[in-house]
């Protein structure tokens, strides 16, 4: 049994979501993508057409008149919108993959923590953020090898693919994404930098990880479970790859203290699968990966469920 | 010529780069209570990369934020403190709890063509009633035009005060009075210079912007700065003196801050110097504070500083990409063992 889907917010994010369903859902399956405006306002909304998908342009309005249709819903609106809708979602018994900051559920990162969040009932989860669906993953790689002291993200992203929402509200994404590094990566204390390049061509989105851990560990051992890992991610997010592999910073290597610990330095890219954004933005396109992630785990527990007990989601 | 210009000396904070953010609170105080007893009118205090710098990316510093405010706030009595902040690395909750310990002026600084990152930390300083100063950093990577455009965002959003950052220390003369002149034109509040010195200009590059129509200018005791470091702050205060600019600061006061003050506390290799590597940074266009990291990285790479240097420039990487350094170190240092690898290959 697949799960019915909508897509509520038909912009960037929700249109490159639209296509990544289409291209590669497995169960999941898009029914209607919803906006606000008439659809030849909307190049989302013209893409849903033109696709043969539904639309709806009464916003939350469409959700509510066409709510059986549909199991699960994507927010791609904003944070103040995802906070009027998630009680509407709730009433009408839609679980909630939420791409904006709103972070009204857990944390969620699909290789990390998807199926423990669906399995402990949740119906309402968060995206974090774009650099945090490409770092907290690593940092969970170290963490159950080694514990994790202190973990700290840098995101530089193409001034081109940073829209306003994260422009104008940059610090939410410097603390969603620490808060992020310690509740799922499981680093005692998390820190995140953001950086914006406007180069030209512009740059792939590059993220650098480092961990703090105790001299002792083994880092064979921490590559090992960082390949692991990023496999995992690469079978929802194609565009990543690891372009440092965990390297190791000793006290001789650095100008302050370290005590008893090392880093271990991992460097990642990733590029975008250009659907409907450039390669470039592969930090939009790591959120629509984990959204559909996410959803397709959601997916398989109501198939297990149904198989196992037969219950079914009415 | 009576023209007011202010003096804000960076030593506690650009100075920071120089020592590796390893300056102690009681070494803040003393140099603190030198520059205020020399009536310097501001002096700045932070991480070098601005609060919230502290990181494994930057490097840590050897005390909080609080613990320098604190130490140094009772030093100042009619000098004016400053902290830095650069959305992305610090956040407003940094802005406030130096706002609690007894800032006076908030700088808040962005990538040169990336201004509207920041209008939450000026409306939050604002509110909170203190100075507010924009500073547009790397302004060597874009025209007069586009730093006005993004200058008149920061005003909009309620700067006090916009700088021309030459982060890179790689702008000439005329660069400085094209940028400078055009915000001084057309911008309703005071334009500030802020010079490095990679390419030997550091002194003139500031008098070029107060002829173009800067009033606030930033230097450091002995030049201390990232890079080849900034202007040398008591050799600005005698020239501008010369020049007949009505000046605070004393001059033999400002010359034994430097000389009795700062000067002991900083070994051969901290204090900066116009060495090939500097140059290189002013030639490249690339961030000052790259300098320091960029030679620990080569040599455990065991490359060339200025191999490096170049490349970064190539990129175009702005502030806050310190993590590209070890990068392209490795890649050099991969395409050279592949290529001692074919030349071994082929010699056989």
């Amino acid at each position: 049994m697949s799960l019915d889907a909508a897509i509520v917010g038909p912009g960037n994010i929700g249109t490159d979501l639209m296509y990544k369903i289409l291209d590669r859902g497995e169960n999941i399956d898009l029914q209607r993508m919803v906006g606000i405006f008439p659809v030849e306002e909307s190049d989302g909304l013209q893409a849903a057409v033109d696709e043969g998908v539904d639309v709806g342009t009464e916003g939350i309005d469409s959700i509510k008149a066409h709510a059986d249709e549909f199991d699960l819903v994507f927010e791609a609106t904003s944070a103040g919108i995802h906070e009027q809708h998630a009680p509407v979602y709730e009433d009408l018994g839609l679980f909630a993959v939420d791409l904006t900051p709103a972070a009204i559920g857990p944390y969620t990162v699909p290789v990390v923590n998807a199926d423990d969040v669906v399995a402990e009932g949740h119906e309402n989860v968060n995206m974090v953020t774009c650099g945090g669906q490409a770092t907290i993953p690593i940092v969970h790689a170290v963490d159950r090898v080694s514990s994790v002291e202190y973990a700290e993200m840098t995101s530089h992203i193409a001034s081109k693919s940073a829209g306003p929402g994260t422009r104008q509200n940059i610090d939410k994404f410097t603390q969603t994404t620490a808060a992020g590094l310690e509740e799922v990566g499981g680093a005692e204390d998390g820190k995140a930098i953001i950086t914006l390049n406007p180069a030209e061509p512009p740059i792939m989105m590059r993220n650098t990880v480092y961990t703090m851990v105790d001299e002792s560990t083994d880092v064979d051992e921490v590559r090992d479970s960082v390949d692991e890992v990023a496999s995992d991610v690469q079978s929802d997010v194609p565009g990543y790859e690891i372009t440092l592999e965990p390297e190791v910073k000793a006290q001789d290597d650095v100008a302050f203290d370290l005590g008893d610990s090392i880093i271990l330095t991992t460097m990642i890219e990733v590029e975008g699968e250009g659907q409907h954004l450039p390669p470039y933005a592969g930090n939009l396109d790591i959120m629509t990966s984990a959204a559909l992630g996410t959803a397709e785990r959601v997916a398989e527990q109501s198939i297990e469920a149904d198989v196992a007990g037969g219950v079914s989601d009415d | 010529m009576t023209d007011e210009v202010r003096m804000v000396d960076m030593t506690l904070r650009d100075g920071m780069h120089a020592v590796d953010h390893q300056f102690t609170p009681e070494e803040m105080a003393d140099v603190a209570a030198a520059l205020d007893a020399a009536n310097m009118d501001v002096v700045e205090v932070s991480h070098g990369d601005g609060m919230g710098g502290s990181s494994i990316n930057y490097g840590f510093a050897a005390a909080d934020t609080e613990e320098y405010l604190d130490a140094v706030v009772p030093e100042l009595n009619d000098t004016e403190l400053s902290v830095l902040l650069l959305p992305g690395i610090g956040t407003v909750e940094e802005i406030d709890m130096a706002i609690d310990r007894g800032a006076d002026i908030c700088r808040v600084a962005t990538h040169v063509t990336e201004a509207d990152i920041s209008e939450d930390h000026f409306t939050y300083v604002k509110d909170r009633g203190l100075e507010a100063n924009g500073l547009l950093m790397l302004s060597h990577m874009a025209e007069p035009e586009r730093i006005l455009h993004e200058a008149e965002l920061m005003q909009e959003y309620g700067a006090d005060a916009v700088y021309v950052m030459d982060s890179a220390g790689a702008l000439l003369p005329s660069d400085v009075r094209d940028r400078v002149g055009l915000l001084a034109d057309e911008l309703d509040i005071e334009v500030g210079y802020h010079a490095h010195n990679n390419l030997g200009l550091g002194i003139g590059n500031t008098l070029a912007a107060l002829d173009a129509g800067a009033t606030t200018v930033d230097g450091c005791l002995r030049g201390l700065g990232a890079g080849s470091g900034n202007a040398q702050i008591e050799v600005l205060v005698g020239v501008l003196d010369k020049a007949g600019y009505d000046i605070n600061p004393d001059f033999f006061g400002v010359m034994d801050a430097a000389e009795d003050v700062l000067v002991p506390m900083i070994s051969d290799d901290e204090m900066p110097e116009l060495d090939n590597d500097s140059l290189m940074l002013g030639y490249a266009g690339v961030y000052s504070s790259f300098l320091r990291h960029t030679r620990r990285v080569g040599e455990k790479y065991d490359i060339d500083p200025r191999e490096i240097l170049v490349e970064l420039g190539e990129m175009e990487v702005v502030g806050g990409q310190e993590d590209l350094i070890t990068d392209v170190a490795a890649r050099l240092a991969e395409d050279r063992d592949a290529g001692t690898a074919a030349e071994a290959a082929s010699d056989d």
